[in-house]
């Protein structure tokens, strides 16, 4: 072989080695610039609504504006903790097969669940030892939640968000 | 107060293809371009190593479609791209072995392994349908992981093999149990730590600033550390030593956030590590060695001499920037160029540019494994992604150290490159068991598919009486599995 194609061939590799690097990396930008961290309450407004929330969650979020589609911890031990809603009940405790686990003393295993009936999310205690609030008042029974209404499990503070 | 704005949720399964493909072009190219290099031609049986290495990335593909669809799309790629450049160099030392007439053969047992690997990472994909399934095994990994980390010592089973008693004869293989210890131990350690971290970061005693634990707290710590020193002095093995008593330092500091335990566990290790170097010749040697490398007295002791750092470092020179090219260098004049030392083979062939590139590579399968850890929703995981990727990142940093001699030279492999079946192995259901766990950590909520998670939130209870209530119990107990089994009677939704 000629050492011309010898050498392309070298770099050539080289190229693509660091092709396969650089693509990773662009992959993984939005972590390598940190998630956006805005003021609370401004998550809303704004531009970013025409973004549609992920594969799962087009159809609902198309079906009806409001709806939320996060779950977001804003006090507590796992304050900043996102989770994705899908079409189904959330369980909310600090048993390890929760969808959300708490590691929060005062949370119960299985604490409150958050599920949807109707297009509308409902908040529902599970007979916790401490309790579910839902703003000030503790929950009994099933409860509607509204966006971005605080409520509270324990030392744990979660919200809805679209 | 600040919230993290949310963003898509992508499966990322599609760019995973695309990078896959980059992947065996790599793996596959360099194969070839040995055989070009060396015999002006492709080599024998380059179509079968070819289909092997698609057949692979292709199979765990489909299987993380199937089974972990929203699993992280670099880690599957980066791996395949890091076993097929390490493939191609242990070939291409191969090739040199053979031509001077020393034992060689070492490629086609690493492609075996390599099959056997993505094998077990593809069971352990479709058979564990949810890490937190691992926390009810906390104290059967321990046990496991102690006895695999014993059995070597045991007469009759373990093999002496160049001076370290790390192996177990197996029929016709020897396997390195302390690399499988590893695995079982992250579990018990992250099973362990899940429940006692609030009394490990809250009680004891505060001093200048640091909040040390009290004293009996130390116990795991001081086990931890004494079964690392026993590895040791028994095995004469110090990279597993320094694995293992990492591995538990740095589970423990991002357990409970304490720089304390950092501090304590390097001046334990550190107090160890003098220790053994004065009592024990090889650890000193290899200490010699490091510091006084280019001594011509010290680079022709025999055995515990320095040439092979030496030679590894001067290949590394004659590469500079660009390398040699695939199969234009001379690689094999290193011992064990393609085990311990194949980072000095990659340095001579592709060059400062090629490790650059390797390293990176690692860096970024090693921070997902780390953000697979800060996306989970539950601490076990948390702490088992986090304490899986830094056993990687650890054995990263200590070859090439110990290669570049930034620190002494100690017997560890590098993941996925060096030859060895049980690392290989063992990596590859550490890979298997992040990409899991980053399934996990990216699902959204309810969507179908994940094993407790499903059962969890699919299930809608009958509204009425027939459900008994979940049982509240104490907040102080330990929040294992007391709830599972408590539904009656309960009905899909729509």
């Amino acid at each position: 072989m000629s050492e011309l194609i010898v050498t392309l061939l070298r770099v050539g590799y080289l190229v693509v080695l660091w092709l396969l690097v650089l693509s990773a990396v662009s992959v993984l930008r939005r972590d390598i610039f940190g998630t956006r961290v805005i003021a609370r309450g401004s998550v809303l407004t704004g531009s970013r609504r025409s973004v549609p929330d992920g594969g799962a969650n087009q159809r609902s979020s198309r079906a009806s504006r409001g709806a939320p589609s996060t779950i977001r911890v804003t006090a507590g031990p796992l304050r900043g903790t996102t989770l994705k809603l899908g079409q189904s009940s959330v369980l909310i405790g600090r048993a390890p097969s929760s969808t959300l686990v708490l590691d929060d003393d005062y949370a119960s295993n299985r604490h409150a669940r958050i599920f949807p009936e109707d297009g509308q999310w409902f908040v529902e205690d599970l007979e916790s030892r401490n309790g579910t609030y839902l703003g000030a008042h503790r929950v009994h029974g099933p409860t509607p939640v509204t966006i971005g209404t605080p409520i509270r499990i324990g030392q744990t503070v979660i919200e809805l968000h679209r | 107060m600040a919230t993290v704005a949310p963003s898509r949720v992508r499966t990322g399964r599609g760019v995973e293809i695309t990078l896959l493909l980059l992947a065996l072009t790599l793996g596959i190219g360099a194969y070839a371009l040995v055989g070009l290099a060396t015999g002006d031609a492709l080599p024998a049986g380059f179509g079968g190593y070819a289909a092997t290495l698609a057949a692979i990335a292709v199979g765990l593909h489909l299987i993380l479609r199937w089974r972990a669809p929203y699993a992280d799309p670099l880690i599957l790629p980066i791996v395949m791209a890091l076993n097929g450049i390490g493939l191609a160099m242990i070939h291409r030392i191969d090739l040199r072995l053979d031509a001077r007439g020393l034992t060689a053969g070492f490629g086609d047992r690493q492609e075996l392994w390599t099959i056997i690997g993505a094998a077990c990472a593809a069971v352990v994909l479709i058979l564990l349908r949810d890490h937190r399934t691992l926390r009810r095994y906390t104290y059967t990994a321990m046990v496991v992981g102690l006895v695999l980390l014993v059995l070597p010592m045991l007469p009759g089973l373990g093999v002496n093999i160049n001076g370290a008693q790390v192996w177990v004869r197996v029929g016709p293989f020897s396997v390195q149990p302390a690399e499988f210890a590893k695995i079982a131990l992250a579990v018990f350690f992250a099973g362990y730590l899940v429940t006692h971290r609030d009394v490990l970061t809250l009680a004891g005693p505060k001093i200048l600033g640091l909040q040390l634990p009290r004293l009996r707290d130390f116990g795991p710590i001081v086990l931890a550390w004494a079964v690392s020193i026993l590895v040791l002095v028994r095995q004469t093995d110090l990279g597993s030593s320094l694995l293992f008593f990492g591995l538990f330092v740095a589970m423990l500091y991002v357990a409970t956030e304490r720089w304390s335990w950092i501090l304590i566990g390097l001046l334990m290790f550190a107090a160890g590590a003098v220790l053994a170097a004065n009592i024990f010749g090889h650890v000193g040697a290899r200490v010699d060695v490091w510091l006084n490398a280019l001594d011509p007295e010290i680079y022709n002791r025999d055995p515990g001499g320095s040439g092979q750092v030496v030679r590894g470092l001067f290949g590394m020179a004659s590469g500079g920037l660009f390398g040699t090219g695939w199969g234009e260098g001379y690689p094999d004049l290193v011992p064990y160029a393609n085990s311990d030392f194949i980072m000095a083979s990659l340095g001579e062939e592709l060059g400062l540019t090629g490790v650059m590139a390797i390293l990176m590579l690692y860096l970024i399968l090693i921070e997902r494994g780390i953000r697979t850890g800060i996306g989970l929703r539950d601490g076990f995981g948390k702490l088992l992604a986090s304490g899986l990727s830094f056993v990687v990142a650890l054995q990263c940093f200590v070859v090439v150290g110990g290669v570049t001699r930034l620190i002494p030279l100690t017997g560890l492999t590098m993941p996925f490159l060096a030859s060895g079946g049980s690392s290989l192995v063992a990596n590859w259901i550490v890979v298997a068991l992040l990409l899991r766990m980053s399934d996990g950590a990216r699902r959204p909520a309810g969507e179908g598919g994940g094993g407790l998670v499903s059962t969890e939130t699919s299930l809608e209870v009958v509204p009425g009486d027939s459900e008994p209530p979940a049982r509240d119990l104490d907040p102080g107990d330990t929040g294992e599995f007391a709830s599972d089994d408590q539904h009656t009677e309960v009905v899909e939704r729509p």
